[in-house]
């Protein structure tokens, strides 16, 4: 058996939303979608990566009150959730490819110490930073 | 001013409004040199112009104009940094129409000037090379909870300086 995460979610506010957004935008795979009642655990993995999954998930009940979860909204809506990083051969064509398909850029690539990075935004407010790194 | 804070903040701000108002303050973050009068930021938002800037610092917590200008010392403090870049050009390329107001507002803000930072930052970065850049900029920004002008006159006991005039400077 291997060790190690296997699972880090992101909260969005829409799981359709953003299951189009990861999947036909930014080209992840659907590795699980099941629902039971309200509840849909959903999560996709990056092509190149087969041991990790990226949760999309609502906040809301069964696993957090109303009032939790539109202070939860609010946060993500916000901006406020930390930093993911997703590494990329060649940042300059990602941008280009992934902006022709209506992804949100908040900063264009720039070139800094030799690796090259660029930012985006989920749907949702989850902030991206694309980078192409030398290391 | 905390309490006043409270009672205009309401219970359950819109989500859907949060995100679009992000969306202006991430145009600021893009082009913190450029001007950014509150028309402009409240079309980015599709907001009033009369409830941008009231919605915007419920949601971040500082007035825009006052976040830009957290934006533009952060910029020139990676400038002074990373590059050699003479102290006025770096006042130019972050958006100051004069190199006076870039050094007085960067030594309200930081309370140091652009040139001890410069000598300071360039000997402190080596321990951040582990950490993505455009991470490392965000954690130099300056924290600015008190307004420019509060600070100038408290410690200067200058009652002329406004963040008015300020914000009217930006603009």
């Amino acid at each position: 058996m291997k060790q190690g995460v296997e699972v880090a979610g992101l909260y969005v506010r829409d799981q359709d939303e953003a299951l189009a957004f990861y999947v036909d935008k930014l080209g992840f795979r659907v590795h699980t979608d099941v629902r039971n009642g309200d509840y849909r655990w959903l999560t996709v993995q990056h092509p190149d990566q087969p041991s990790f999954q990226l949760g999309l998930f609502t906040p809301g009940p069964p696993v957090l009150d109303a009032a939790t979860a539109q202070a939860v909204r609010a946060i993500v809506a916000k901006g406020a959730m930390p930093p993911l990083v997703l590494n990329v051969a060649d940042c300059r064509a990602a941008y280009d490819q992934l902006r022709e398909r209506g992804v949100e850029f908040t900063q264009e690539p720039v070139e800094r110490y030799g690796n090259v990075d660029a930012g985006f935004r989920d749907p949702s407010g989850n902030g991206w930073k694309m980078i192409e790194s030398r290391r | 001013m905390g309490t006043d804070q409270r009672r205009n903040t309401p219970a359950s701000p819109d989500p859907e409004l949060l995100r679009r108002l992000l969306r202006a303050k991430d145009r600021m973050d893009a082009a913190s040199h450029e001007g950014w009068p509150v028309s402009r930021l409240a079309r980015v938002s599709a907001v009033s112009e009369a409830h941008f800037a009231r919605s915007f610092k419920e949601a971040f917590g500082v007035p825009p104009h006052r976040y830009l200008l957290t934006r533009r010392i952060e910029r020139a403090t990676a400038l002074l940094r990373d590059t050699e870049l003479p102290i006025t050009e770096i006042a130019f390329q972050t958006g100051w129409a004069s190199l006076g107001t870039f050094g007085r507002t960067f030594r309200d803000i930081t309370g140091e000037s652009p040139r001890a930072i410069r000598e300071r930052a360039q000997a402190a970065v080596h321990a951040l090379d582990r950490v993505p850049a455009c991470i490392v900029s965000a954690a130099d920004r300056p924290d600015l909870r008190t307004a420019v002008s509060e600070k100038r006159r408290r410690e200067a006991g200058d009652i002329t300086g406004s963040l008015d005039k300020l914000i009217k400077e930006i603009r």
